[in-house]
């Protein structure tokens, strides 16, 4: 059974072919209207979700399939403590594929093990999201016309930013692509990404604090949000939550090419007044983040009917 | 000192001096019925000083947490007081139910009946991840 629990588990060469479907969908949806006709996508969330929950749910009600789910843990069994592998096992008798967030990192691989229906990853706690990565990197390919060779600068949370370890996992076997890290101190990106990741893939990469020293270099600026839940000091949230905020005078020193993505829900770390800006491309983002899940949906079940 | 020999078992050697306690907790041999001798801070010229763990019995040990503690220790086998074999070592890639991940955001915390997995991610640095949220194995801290 194939699942999709860690951008890594697609080839580079799956990604681009899904990247491709995203786009023909995107340009044709029309031929897709009955694609998943009699299919059902469970959203299994054990964590409040907006965009992601929503996003497949209108991916796979625009493919033709129907929808079930839950978008909390408290009107789950998991409330009256069933385990991750029981619910999968029962919602595997009625769907056909499961999207699941959870806040315990690991929990859809633990869901996948013993799973009968394929299982996408929707996030999992501070460790990964890579549905937000396909999202990120249609916008990507899209705004700036290719995977390689440009300079993204990473900045915000990078401890507990799922989306920014996913995300480094999957350009980082893309050519020429440089990473500049902009974080607190405490909120540098894991060991696991810097050393396993980052650092065996070759990749350039440099760790910095000010945004504003490396703004003219960057081609991508990928905003992230410090995480009041990842935090168990509400203490340390407080002293940190304000660490970056993007405003139109810090821009000022960017690139006219630059591009702006954010994989929201946004806070205050990207000034609204930034929203009308050519440059801002995170609404068009959780656009292109509805047909790229199509995409992925597609492939799944067309690979678990085989 | 006088240790007897064995008869029938192994001899773990050349382990890094301090980590015949780490095996003795993680092989469980606390739990055996037989004879186990720890010598620790043993002369060695190779080592300085060494640690060595005897265990008169000839049940089957996982010599995958030998590896994993310190792949450069040697098992010799004993089979009627003579030495039988001498097993090479290596870093496991995979290490099951030997450790529990420390990460309280990780999902074996909570769920129950799964298998508590570590691989090995990188092997110039001996560091092994958990296999589910990729948190780094911690050896000591699991006492």
């Amino acid at each position: 059974m194939r699942h999709l629990i860690d951008i890594r588990d697609l080839a580079q060469g799956e990604i681009v072919s899904l990247l491709d479907l995203a786009d023909g969908i995107f340009a044709h949806p029309e031929d897709y209207r009955e694609a998943c006709r009699y299919k059902k996508l469970a959203t299994l969330f054990f964590e409040p979700s907006t965009r992601t929950r929503l996003s497949f749910e209108a991916a796979m009600m625009e493919l033709g399939g129907k929808v079930l789910g839950f978008s909390e843990a408290a009107s789950s069994s998991a409330s009256k403590g069933e385990s991750v592998s029981d619910t999968v096992r029962v919602v595997g008798c009625y769907a056909d594929v499961i999207a699941m967030r959870h806040p315990k990192e690991g929990a859809p691989l633990a869901a996948s093990l013993r799973s009968t229906v394929p299982i996408i990853n929707a996030g999992d706690g501070g460790h990964n999201h890579p549905t937000q990565t396909l999202t990120d990197l249609m916008t990507i390919r899209r705004e700036k016309g290719s995977l390689d060779n440009f300079t993204i600068g990473l900045c915000g949370d990078l401890k507990f930013g799922r989306t920014v370890h996913s995300l480094i996992a999957a350009l980082t076997r893309c050519e020429g692509v440089r990473f500049v890290c902009i974080s607190p101190e405490e909120l540098r990106l894991p060991g696991y990404v810097r050393q396993d990741v980052l650092a065996k893939s070759g990749a350039q990469f440099a760790e910095v604090r000010d945004l504003a020293e490396v703004m003219p270099e960057l081609d991508v600026l990928y905003m992230t949000r410090v995480q009041r839940e990842r935090f168990f000091n509400e203490e340390d949230y407080l002293r940190l939550k304000d660490s970056y905020i993007l405003t139109p005078a810090k821009l000022e020193s960017a690139k006219r090419s630059l591009a702006i993505l954010h994989p929201l829900p946004r806070v205050n770390e990207i000034d609204t007044a930034i929203d009308d800006d050519p440059r801002a491309c995170y609404f068009r983002q959780a656009l292109y983040g509805k047909f790229v899940r199509m995409a992925l949906i597609l492939k799944l079940l067309e690979e678990a009917g085989k | 000192m006088n240790i007897d020999s064995i008869k029938n078992g192994l001899v773990i050697d050349h382990i890094r001096a301090g980590g015949a306690m780490d095996l003795y907790r993680l092989l469980h041999l606390g739990d055996m019925d037989c004879t186990v001798a720890i010598i620790k801070n043993a002369p060695s010229a190779k080592l300085g000083r060494k640690d060595i763990i005897k265990i008169d019995s000839p049940k089957d040990i996982d010599l995958g947490v030998i590896g994993f503690v310190d792949p450069d220790a040697t098992v010799n086998v004993i089979r009627d007081g003579k030495l039988a074999d001498k097993r090479k070592l290596d870093l496991p890639e995979r290490i099951v139910n030997v450790l529990k991940c420390r990460n309280p955001r990780c999902i074996t915390t909570v769920e129950p009946g799964l298998d508590q997995v570590f691989f090995l991610s990188d092997k110039a640095t001996h560091t092994y991840r958990c296999l589910y949220c990729e948190a780094r194995a911690e050896l000591n801290k699991n006492k």
